[in-house]
């Protein structure tokens, strides 16, 4: 582009329909780029809405059947054709739930470590550690989880949490039933340490944005590495600190073949969180492949359906969030 | 120079490409999906039958559910079920079926100290485990079968399929004949409403699940209990008496079924008989009357004719029952009456 603007001017005698057409050329050209990228752009709304409307039109007989019923029934029952989605949604929340307080203030906490404590040497290697293992593909956490993580919650963790918590006023019944090493708490520790990663490699990347000067100068006036995380460097990252949070939310919500591993597959909501359970993400890969056409199979894609709308939420709240606090800031 | 050998090598290079598509698109593998539960025979058929003519079958056990799934979508030449479907079903789309092989399910447990065949269990004992209504391995019913075990204060993890199985149709179809508020309250098929318990993907997820939980119980075909080690119960069988799961008592239950029916539709759970096991299950091929591909057709019923033929000794090996002679006329007869081969 620019050598043919540099010869249009090195030329005194060209005319001024060569450069009008020279300009033209540029314009097209510009034009044509500026279409491309709008395409690309658009074309990912149209497959967003295209599996949107794929997934309701799928999911249309069995809301039909079950109405708005089918968010709280906890029947699935495919020789009777009852179906509700209430035991894939409670596991999917509460899996990553326990997740998420379990992985959130650890992330953080490792985060920290690595940009304010951690011995100079030491960071780039365990940064680059904590990388890798937001890389390992999910199906090894599952089987990491069934051989080796699955055992020790059975003969260790379960009976532990059993004997101490499981007689306790109030949260006793979170914490009954045999242990059977297979549960909605197992699914969830899982996953607190498949998206501890996400949240310490975000935390890090916008900790290391905080400027020196604000740091060294609460140092300077006492302040305590506590107080200087509190005070300064979380309120001054808060943004990119719930981004990273809600992406690690959304992996969480999400994730298929650990959970599927570990959580149980029950199709029964149980008051314990030692027991199994299932969630949206399981019970569509284990049942997918064979369900029969008609009104278990719209039950599934419901499912999807549903999943797709609770990560929409999921997201549209943290825009919400940090739209309010831009406003505030 | 240089030019020239990388030509000789292109050259070279596209013949070698060329050939081994040739090759490939000589001997196309017969293509099957389905039942889990037969896939250690259908394998060793395959492996024998590739080495007698050269033609491979490429068998996904991805279970009868999914099998069933997969025919009527017409990617397999065929598909395999241990849930028969019933005539209607096969007319509606075109389909033929008939049985192939015959095995035992078996329950296979993780109890400490425990040696297989040793625990005796009954259909409405393993009813109530599936149930949640026996929780614990130290519980009178069980100890009523076993006075003399010792067994442990330790709960029952019941674990059952995950996804649609063939195995937990005739399994469910067992209990359901047994304990009557089985048949009522979950029923039997491919995939029931489970009252309780730990899903897993696959006979061979059960076999691996039970193996490492302590206290665990699962059903899983027997060829999988003997080749993952586990220990499998002895069971009382309709006529009272305790038997243990070996290729005779499968042969017994399987004796006594009566297979003129169409689409030869027979489920052999709870067989009368002193010697017979009672959970014994027929596993069924599906095919299409008119199919898609003839060649592809004719290939598959090539290899099931070698193995109704042949393969008897190797199913006994891996502790399943060939289908008797008589059986095997009238599948045969059924094919050329029904299945277009031209």
């Amino acid at each position: 582009m620019t050598a043919t603007a540099l010869q249009t001017a090195s030329i005194p005698r060209a005319t001024s329909l060569d450069r009008a057409r020279a300009l033209a050329r540029l314009k097209f050209a510009d034009n044509g780029f500026r279409l491309m990228t709008l395409g690309s752009a658009v074309l990912v709304l149209v497959l967003l809405v295209g599996v949107l409307v794929a997934l309701f039109i799928g999911a249309l007989p069995a809301f039909r059947e079950f109405g708005v019923g089918f968010l709280f029934s906890d029947a699935w029952s495919p020789p009777k054709e009852k179906f509700g989605a209430a035991t894939a949604i409670y596991g999917t929340l509460i899996t990553s739930l326990i997740a998420m307080l379990i992985a959130v203030p650890v992330g953080l906490g490792v985060a920290v470590f690595l940009t304010e404590l951690c011995w100079q040497p030491l960071r780039r290697p365990i940064g680059v550690a904590i990388e890798l293992l937001a890389g390992i593909p999910s199906i090894i956490y599952g089987v990491w989880g069934v051989y080796y993580f699955k055992p020790v919650m059975q003969a260790y963790i379960q009976p532990f949490l059993i004997k101490t918590l499981g007689d306790a006023p109030g949260v006793g019944a979170l914490f009954a039933g045999p242990p059977l090493g297979y549960g909605l708490l197992t699914a969830g520790l899982v996953l607190a340490l498949m998206i501890l990663p996400y949240i310490t490699a975000v935390s890090r990347d916008v900790f290391d944005t905080v400027p020196t000067v604000l740091k060294e100068a609460a140092y300077g006036v006492g302040a305590t590495t506590f107080e200087v995380v509190g005070a300064i460097i979380i309120p001054y990252t808060r943004v990119g600190l719930i981004g990273g949070v809600m992406l690690a939310l959304g992996r969480a919500l999400g994730e298929t073949m650990a959970v599927t591993f570990v959580v149980g597959n029950a199709t029964k909501i149980q008051s314990s969180i030692l027991a199994q359970g299932t969630t949206i993400s399981a019970m569509i890969a284990n049942q997918f492949a064979d369900a029969d056409p008609g009104l278990f199979t719209s039950s599934l894609l419901a499912l999807g359906f549903i999943l797709f709308v609770i990560t929409f939420l999921v997201l549209a709240a943290a825009r919400w969030m940090l739209a309010r606090m831009e406003l505030r800031a | 120079m240089k030019i020239s050998k990388f030509v000789q090598l292109v050259c070279v290079g596209a013949v070698a490409i060329g050939g081994a598509l040739g090759t490939l698109a000589h001997a196309a593998d017969i293509s099957g999906a389905g039942a889990t539960f037969p896939f250690p025979i259908y394998a060793k058929w395959a492996d024998a039958y590739k080495k007698e003519t050269g033609n491979g079958l490429n068998y996904q056990s991805i279970g009868s559910g999914a099998g069933i799934k997969q025919i009527r979508a017409k990617t397999v030449t065929f598909g395999a079920t241990d849930a028969p479907l019933e005539a209607k079903a096969l007319d509606k789309d075109g389909l033929a079926q008939w049985p192939m092989v015959m095995g035992g399910i078996v329950m296979v447990v993780n109890l400490p100290g425990v040696k297989p065949g040793e625990l005796v269990l009954d259909g409405p004992t393993i009813a109530q485990i599936y149930m949640g209504k026996i929780a614990k391995w130290n519980d009178p019913a069980i100890k009523k079968l076993n006075p003399n075990l010792n067994l442990p204060d330790l709960a029952i993890a019941s674990i059952h399929r995950a996804d649609g199985s063939g195995t937990t149709f005739n399994f469910t179809y067992y209990l359901g004949q047994v304990l009557p508020d089985w048949d009522s309250q979950i029923g039997a098929a491919t995939t029931v409403e489970w009252p309780s318990g730990i899903g897993a993907k696959g006979n061979d997820g059960i076999a691996n699940n039970v193996a490492t939980t302590p206290g665990a119980i699962g059903y899983v075909e027997f060829a999988y209990a003997v080749q993952n080690k586990l220990t499998y119960a002895s069971m009382i069988n309709k006529a009272g008496k305790t038997v243990a799961p070996t290729v005779e008592a499968f042969q017994s239950a399987a004796a006594n079924a009566d297979w003129s029916v169409p689409g030869f539709y027979q489920v052999l759970a709870n067989q009368p008989g002193d010697q017979s096991w009672p959970m014994t299950a027929a596993t069924f091929i599906l095919m299409y009357k008119k199919p898609g591909d003839v060649a592809a057709s004719n290939e598959g019923l090539k290899f099931f004719r070698w193995a109704y033929d042949k393969g008897d000794d190797m199913a006994k090996q891996l502790d399943y029952i060939p289908m008797p002679d008589n059986v095997v006329k009238l599948v045969e007869k059924m094919w050329d009456a029904d299945i277009q081969q031209k």
